[in-house]
């Protein structure tokens, strides 16, 4: 396996299903972290658990990184919290209790796609079955995570 | 500062507390008409309306207090492309509360986020309508005495009928209340009463096309308009808008004391002949409307 060397302060993100990490890449507003920050995304590794996988390493001051979003995108990723060269934390992802400007409201009804500059904001309204809800309309959100 | 955007922005108590200033109202007029002197309630209405302009404003009004506003996004400058947050913070500059009417659902939502007073939300798209279900809570209360063991069918357009989904909304907060939800397969309540409002709460509530087989259980029959302009595709309109009518005929099944509403306005789905029935209670509703409304102005300018 290729291998890309530890780091001093950040994140590992490991069994990210393969071929996501990009979109986490996205998500996570990776590319703003600011140029002292390194990011290295693995695709495509072999996984004795998952077959593939994805992994991302991000170099950065940890208060850098709002992870929230990632228990809404893959609660099955584990991150793992690296403070001087060691692993500090192993978060549990859970649901994020909001999400902004993640996904958008797919009602034409809806406020959100026809006024300037408001933020795309749902709501979890359903924990048990993972349920968001668009905060203007509450038309339910279906699309892919 | 308080906002209206949904029947659930009042407790249950406050609710109540609304409905005895509204009987308070209704009971001695004169005694608040001087009771806005000096206020201003902004109407921004951006899709056609009669009634429920016309009563909020008649509302202000008898509260000694003065309107101003538009009636259609085309007399306003959301025909220009402005922003529903950008008009609402100069609005506030303008009156002191406002009511806002939209065809998209969360903008009076995303009003009261920049605004500067009190917004009521008049209705948004399919979405919501807190002070019709104010209206129509208020009514059931005065007629009926108390809100509470009824079973009340919801009739017609139950899809994009906002005035229903605010409605049940608010009555699965009343104990013993059964829901039965009339209407043709395409428009039927949305998923997301059904899971998040009925079923969440455990409420009783059954689903049928019929109007003749359920109408001798109902306490009330709540009739709504199949509305054309929430459909984007005209033959499906026309398929579905005469599906239910009632008629003095359909009367004769329901029971004695039954109570007949409707947001108002009818189009054909209530026939004529059935105005002069007792039960038809649809005008006594709609001037219930304006003495809610007084009172809702008035809790949320803070001068009770």
């Amino acid at each position: 396996m290729l291998n890309i060397s530890g780091i001093h302060e950040g994140f590992v993100l490991d069994h990210i299903k393969a071929g996501e990490s990009m979109t986490i890449y996205n998500d996570l507003h990776l590319a703003n972290l600011g140029c002292d920050c390194t990011v290295a995304m693995i695709m495509n590794a072999k996984s004795n658990k998952m077959g593939r996988k994805d992994i991302i390493k991000i170099e950065c001051p940890i208060e850098r990184v709002d992870l929230d979003i990632l228990g809404f995108i893959d609660h099955n990723i584990t991150c793992n919290i690296i403070k001087d060269d060691a692993i500090v934390e192993k978060r549990q992802l859970t649901l994020p209790k909001e999400i902004k400007n993640v996904i958008s409201c797919k009602n034409p009804r809806c406020i959100s796609t026809v006024e300037q500059g408001l933020d795309q904001v749902f709501i979890l309204t359903d924990e048990e079955n993972e349920i968001y809800r668009c905060k203007y309309c509450e038309e339910k959100y279906t699309g892919q995570k | 500062m308080r906002h209206l955007m949904s029947p659930l922005d009042f407790s249950r108590d406050e609710l109540e507390q609304l409905m005895d200033l509204a009987d308070d109202i209704k009971n001695h007029p004169e005694a608040y008409s001087e009771k806005c002197h000096g206020k201003k309630l902004a109407t921004c209405f951006y899709e056609p309306s009669t009634r429920t302009r016309l009563s909020f404003e008649a509302a202000m009004l008898n509260l000694g207090g003065s309107v101003l506003g538009f009636s259609s996004a085309d007399s306003s400058s959301a025909a220009k492309g402005e922003s529903v947050s950008d008009t609402i913070r100069v609005i506030s500059s303008y009156a002191d509360i406002c009511a806002m009417r939209h065809p998209k659902e969360g903008a009076p939502l995303v009003a009261s986020q920049r605004s500067l007073i009190p917004v009521i939300n008049a209705g948004d798209g399919g979405h919501q309508h807190p002070t019709q279900t104010l209206t129509d809570l208020f009514t059931i209360r005065s007629l009926r005495g108390e809100i509470k063991e009824l079973t009340i069918g919801l009739c017609g357009d139950l899809k994009f009928g906002r005035t229903v989904h605010s409605l049940i909304n608010a009555l699965v907060r009343y104990p013993g209340i059964k829901f039965v939800l009339i209407s043709p397969e395409e428009l039927r309540v949305p998923e997301y009463i059904r899971e998040d409002v009925l079923e969440k709460n455990g409420y009783e509530y059954k689903e049928v096309d019929s109007l003749d087989d359920v109408m001798g259980e109902l306490d009330i029959l709540y009739m709504t308009r199949v509305q054309r302009e929430r459909f984007f595709n005209e033959e499906d309109y026309i398929r579905l808008k005469d599906f239910f009518i009632l008629t003095p005929e359909k009367m004769r099944l329901a029971k004695k004391d039954m109570m007949v509403l409707h947001p108002l306005p009818r189009v054909n789905e209530i026939s004529v002949d059935v105005d002069d029935d007792p039960r038809a209670m649809y005008f006594t509703q709609a001037k219930y409307g304006v003495y809610i409304r007084m009172a809702l102005i008035l809790t949320l300018l803070e001068l009770v």
